[in-house]
């Protein structure tokens, strides 16, 4: 069968297709890499249609594939289901529509995040969402995870910014939902579409909204002793009614990564606050004041006097989990929320168990909201480890869980958290979710296995129907 | 439903929630003039489930209400065997100052949340209409925002978290109690404007924002409407951020376009300046102290002949679609518009037979179509109701939208037949 369908690809996507094992193996993982599948075959696409009868041919023949947009995922959203295919949508990145009159552009699915901003920088405007993989990732990968960054904060998340999508369903049906204005009549369909992590479909064509630049951008950086008194300024910044466009914090094994990485000149202390005011200029100015006398306990206070050195500020905080890797041979990644307010309790729990596991965790939050990124670092090579950190990083998960929090807040939950689902969500809970999942793909072909610990049973509908008594007799009537 | 049916069912019901929270309907109940023919507020999120469970079995057709402000909002229901208040479900269950979240049951009233809030100088940013009875389940149902949506989005913004009761009793949680959270499908946008028809919301977690320190508003006269379009487009891509931004405009030939900005003195007083340089030349009036109420100033003026719809469209059509309402009414016609700079407006029209309203929507349809424009029938006469879909065109995601439905309400119990395309 599986030299017939690779034959029935070829005639879709003609030099589109790789089959080779040694290039199937680029594919083999996403950002996350300790998990690996290799592809029976990657597609790639270059036109809506085109993706349309793969996934045809793919719910005939009741083939598994994986949507994929540059791999930068960090939970193994994009990794390969076994037997099944690869859709690349890296030749589908075209910008297809810029109306700056209305504030929306038009992208298929592999166009690069900052090249959204890019393409409306001229006019003053930018793309909210920023990953720190945005020179990387694509559009229709941040429609898959709901993409965050530092800025959401303040302009929220990828759905924020989703107006309308053309997605190819998986029964191989193209729908268009959402559109190009507010409120499309009828389920918020885009709503539940992005942040479904590839398993409902897969996105052909996105309607975003862009932002007006502010006026005036400001950062500051300020050096506390710990990250207990850095979150005690952020609660007291959030307290006097600011709304920062981001709050970041890194703690020492952080700063000092990033430092050897990018020399981005931080300050070496306990607790590192990286705090960004956008708006009117008069505005920012006064708000920035503010949120200095909130920062008192700094050790040294520092804004950034230009563009060039706020760009390096970020360019520290962007890079901290690649140079993660300059001070341990690996390391990984967390995403865990927890309620601002839970920070000093959350921190000294990860310390402990830090302690505990004898494994160093490096801490990088986006501390406005809550997202803790706590990287835990360890050596492959030394027997064990692995087995430890991963279990490290699961009792963190949990943690965030337990003081009210969640398992995700941007990287989403892929292959690797799956198993935590039950943490957060009752069985009822969950089955509620996979609702949605039957509605659109009954069958199961749109990255199964993902998000869910388990896959639900799903009638093509939930039972016949049963009339009642009265019916039968006439009694009563249904319209 | 026969007699000795609705007999055999209140008793059934009668047995789940207390004695007094089940009662025969009454007019005052009524959904486009049906009357439900039982009216049940449960005391707890166990009764309400127990309540859908058993009209689930029995094949009854069950309506959810909050406030009741919203109830006509859809297709009018052909009968309603049991109405589900959640009037009893309206305590503020958590508000966590610290994380800017609060936790309600979806009874609360929008004000009974916004005076929770105001001594801790936060607030929900949402300004649905008639927020002393509109309940935090009934908003979210209906998808109702305001002029702060600008600023702040709109119900699938600022929802964090939900509680659902499906038709077979199941409780269902999504989201959660942070803002930031990606775990699982995000439910909470799902039953936002679903209007009751996948479940009924027992909780609800919003996100909330700072009071403003102070706020100001300003109202400019225009005597065209493209020149105040152009305004309000040069407003949203000026160094501005208002809080709220619309255009009110009638048939009488009134042209004022409103705006508020919201934050501290020295940013006030920036950006009036900024709006006041665009307006050019036009200086600002006497602003009315009920601008921001428009929305519910379209109701608030009586007559049952009265149609009101809800309109989306491209921030820079608002002056054509007004010409087109202006050019396709009759001269006699009543009509007055609110329109936002994010493309949502409101718009009332008087005094015309149902033959030519229902023209005259279609008409609309097909104006605002080519470019994803909508039309939604809000308040409309029961003749005109007969003639015209209030929803209109469903699009190509219609029967992905009914699978969604047939998983969630299989036998179909919840307001049934009320949503788009006979969902």
């Amino acid at each position: 069968m599986n030299a017939t369908f690779i034959e029935a690809l070829r005639s879709l996507v003609g030099d589109g297709l790789i089959t080779s094992r040694e290039e199937l193996r680029t594919y083999e993982c996403d950002g996350l890499t300790n998990f690996r599948v290799v592809p029976l075959a990657v597609v790639l696409p270059s036109t809506a249609g085109q993706v349309q009868a793969i996934v045809r041919l793919c719910a005939q023949e009741h083939v598994a594939f994986v949507a994929r947009g540059s791999g930068t995922g960090l939970s193994g959203g994009a990794l390969p289901v076994e037997g099944g295919i690869v859709i690349s949508l890296a030749r589908l990145n075209h910008i297809l529509e810029v109306d700056i009159a209305n504030a929306r552009i038009v992208v298929e699915p592999g166009v690069i995040n900052a090249a959204v901003t890019q393409r409306v920088t001229p006019h003053g405007y930018f793309y909210a969402p920023d990953p720190s993989s945005q020179s990387v990732c694509t559009i229709g990968g941040n429609v898959a995870e709901n993409s965050g960054g530092a800025h959401c904060l303040k302009y929220g998340f990828t759905t924020t910014h989703v107006l309308g999508l053309e997605v190819v369903l998986p029964d191989g049906s193209l729908a268009h939902i959402g559109g190009t204005t507010l409120d499309t009549p009828g389920y918020d369909l885009p709503g539940v579409f992005v942040g479904s992590e590839g398993t409902l479909g897969v996105t052909t064509k996105v309607t975003l909204r862009i932002m007006k630049r502010p006026e005036v951008i400001q950062t500051l950086l300020a050096a506390f002793d710990s990250t207990n008194s850095a979150g005690a300024a952020v609660s007291d910044i959030i307290a006097s009614g600011i709304l920062p466009a981001a709050i970041e914090m890194m703690d020492n094994l952080a700063i000092q990564a990033a430092e050897a990485a990018v020399h981005a000149g931080y300050p070496n202390c306990g607790g590192l606050l990286l705090v960004e005011l956008d708006g009117p200029a008069a505005e920012v100015e006064a708000l920035m004041l503010q949120v200095r006398l909130r920062c008192s306990g700094a050790s040294e206070i520092r804004v950034a006097q230009s563009e060039a050195e706020r760009m390096v500020i970020w360019k520290g905080r962007k890079a901290a989990f690649a140079a993660v890797g300059r001070i341990s041979p690996n390391y990984i990644v967390q995403d865990g929320v927890i309620p601002r307010t839970s920070l000093p309790q959350v921190m000294e729990e990860i310390e402990r168990l830090s302690v505990v596991a004898g494994l160093r965790v490096a801490n990088v939050f986006h501390a406005g909201d809550g997202n803790l990124h706590p990287l835990v670092l360890y050596d492959r090579r030394i027997e064990g480890q692995e087995h430890d950190a991963e279990q490290l990083s699961g009792d963190i998960l949990k943690l965030c869980v337990r003081v009210g929090g969640s398992i995700t807040g941007e990287h989403g939950v892929g292959e690797e958290k799956k198993m935590f689902m039950p943490e957060m969500f009752a069985e009822p809970d969950l089955q509620t979710m996979q609702l949605v999942r039957c509605a659109f793909d009954p069958d199961h072909l749109s990255n199964p296995g993902k998000v869910f610990p388990r896959t639900p049973l799903c009638a093509e509908k939930q039972g016949p129907y049963v009339p009642h008594p009265l019916e039968i007799s006439g009694e009563a009537q249904f319209f | 439903m026969p007699e000795f049916a609705k007999a055999t069912s209140a008793q059934a019901l009668g047995a789940i929630v207390a004695e007094g929270n089940l009662r025969e309907g009454k007019s005052a109940d009524a959904i486009c003039g049906v009357i439900p023919q039982l009216y049940a507020e449960p005391a707890s999120e166990t009764e309400l489930a127990q309540l859908l469970a058993y009209a689930s079995r029995e094949g009854m057709r069950v309506s959810p209400r909050g406030g009741g402000t919203t109830l006509d909002w859809g297709t009018a229901p052909r009968a309603i065997d049991l109405m589900i208040s959640t009037a009893k479900l309206s305590h503020i269950l958590e508000h966590a100052p610290g994380d800017m979240t609060i936790t309600v049951e979806a009874g609360a009233t929008i004000a009974q949340i916004q005076n929770a809030l105001a001594p801790h100088r936060q607030r929900l940013a949402l300004d649905p209409l008639w927020p002393d009875v509109a309940t935090a389940g009934g908003v979210v149902a209906a998808n109702d925002s305001g002029s702060l949506r600008i600023r702040y989005g709109g119900v699938r913004d600022l929802i964090i978290g939900i509680t659902v009761i499906l038709p077979d009793g199941t409780i269902a949680k999504s989201g959660g109690k942070v803002v930031k959270n990606v775990a699982g499908y995000d439910l909470p946008k799902l039953m936002s404007g679903a209007l009751g028809t996948l479940g009924i919301i027992s909780r609800v977690v919003f996100r909330l924002h700072p009071l403003p320190e102070s706020t100001r508003s300003l109202t400019f006269p225009f005597i065209d409407r493209e020149t105040a379009n152009q305004f309000m487009l040069s407003i949203t891509d000026s160094i501005a951020v208002p809080t709220g931004l619309q255009m009110r405009t009638s048939a009488s030939g009134i042209i004022k376009v409103d705006v508020r900005i919201d934050g501290i003195a020295a940013g006030i007083a920036a950006q009036s300046e900024v709006v006041c340089k665009l307006a050019g030349g036009v200086n600002p009036i006497e602003p009315d102290t009920d601008q921001w109420l428009a929305r519910e100033q379209l109701w608030n003026s009586g007559g049952d002949s009265a149609s009101i719809c809800k309109l989306s469209m491209l921030p820079n059509q608002l002056s054509s679609t007004a010409e087109f309402v202006r050019e396709a009414l009759s001269a006699n016609a009543e009509w007055t518009f609110v329109m936002q700079s994010t493309g949502l407006a409101w718009l009332r029209a008087d005094a015309l037979d149902c033959a030519q309203i229902a023209d005259f929507v279609s008409a609309l349809r097909s104006f605002l179509a080519p470019t994803g424009g909508t039309l939604v029938l809000l308040k409309a006469p029961p003749a005109l109701r007969e003639k015209v879909d209030v929803w209109g065109n469903a699009g190509d995601a219609l029967s992905l939208m009914k699978r969604i439905k047939e998983q969630f309400d299989p036998r179909g119990i919840l307001n049934r037949g009320r949503f788009l395309g006979g969902i």
